[in-house]
């Protein structure tokens, strides 16, 4: 009966909104603004996946295409996150998400 | 057959990797749970004949990335466990997220439901005998090519952002300098030892004697009152 299922592209998005689902649950839950900023990379692969899955179903490159800008973006988004994290904790050792208004000025 | 034992495999370390990424206290720990799911992301993608998309995965996600958040824990020392009772916000937050990520997925499951679990819109042209790659750098550097160029700028952006946001103005006090305070006490000791000599006892005599005379100076008046 196992051997009888087939994995259709449907199984693929499912997934990929159940990984969307976990990272907006620890993106609201989570206060360490690091483990926050990981959990919107899973929100963004699970949205990746869903554009491979879609690029496959529709037969067109540009899903996978939009990945490629999405990884670069990502990278950037990365990038600039973490500066800000990295002075955040430098201002003040052990800060929250709470404490991001520390920067202003 | 295959492709269902990789399908459950891969989508296992996912699901996995991402409840150990919310759910552990050490971001140490939520690091490398991510490193989980970002394999089988990439082990879906190749499942998915997206195989130039799967090495772009692993190396950028996998090697950059996350080698990024580590080296940003370490460097600031946040790798301390916390206490996840009391440290992700509690009581009515956790209901609120809870329904709201069960909200989300419903929206989606509903959404993909109304399409009979199937894409619409045109079909593309893709040709399957040639490798994705191929396809792909087609794609980008035609039909994507301003896009693609945007990116190089957003990358510029980004670096320039990052040394400008992560660099720390110091303070005079700050700099640090190295034999500073011998050179200091040397000074010091030297700009003693002419005042010594330039006035004698005198100099260092003077400044103890003037706030006797003010505190007198301000004594007299009130002598004067009570007599």
């Amino acid at each position: 009966m196992i051997a009888a299922l087939e994995v259709t592209p449907a199984w693929y998005l499912v997934l990929g909104a159940a990984l969307f689902s976990i990272g907006t649950f620890g993106l609201l839950i989570r206060r360490n603004p690091l483990v926050m900023f990981m959990c919107v990379e899973l929100m963004l692969n699970a949205v990746t996946l869903t554009f491979v899955t879609f690029s496959r179903m529709v037969r067109d490159t540009g899903g996978q295409s939009i990945v490629v800008f999405v990884l670069v973006v990502a990278a950037a988004e990365v990038v600039v996150g973490l500066a800000i994290i990295v002075a955040l904790l430098r201002k003040r050792p052990g800060a929250t998400a709470d404490d991001v208004a520390i920067l202003e000025g | 057959m295959i492709e269902l034992i990789v399908f459950v495999v891969a989508g296992a370390a996912c699901l996995a990797g991402a409840v150990g990424v919310v759910a552990s206290r050490n971001p140490v720990h939520a690091a490398l749970s991510l490193v989980g799911t970002l394999f089988g992301i990439a082990v879906l993608f190749v499942a998915q004949e997206a195989n130039f998309l799967a090495a772009v995965q692993v190396i950028v996600y996998a090697g950059a990335i996350v080698v990024l958040f580590l080296f940003v824990i370490m460097l600031l020392g946040v790798d301390r466990a916390e206490n996840l009772r009391v440290e992700p916000l509690g009581g009515g937050q956790r209901v609120t997220a809870g329904v709201v990520a069960v909200g989300v997925l419903g929206l989606v499951l509903t959404t993909l439901a109304s399409t009979g679990w199937d894409a619409t819109g045109a079909v593309g042209d893709v040709d399957e005998s040639v490798p994705d790659i191929n396809q792909l750098g087609e794609a980008v550097f035609t039909r994507y090519l301003y896009a693609f160029e945007i990116t190089s700028v957003l990358l510029v952006i980004a670096v320039v952002g990052a040394v400008v946001l992560a660099r720390r103005v110091r303070g005079e006090e700050e700099i640090v300098d190295p034999g500073q305070a011998e050179r200091r006490a040397e000074v010091t000791e030297r700009i003693a030892r002419a005042e010594s000599r330039a006035g004698g006892d005198g100099a260092l005599a003077e400044p103890e004697a003037e706030p006797e005379e003010a505190e007198s100076e301000q004594a007299e008046p009130e002598e004067v009152t009570t007599q």
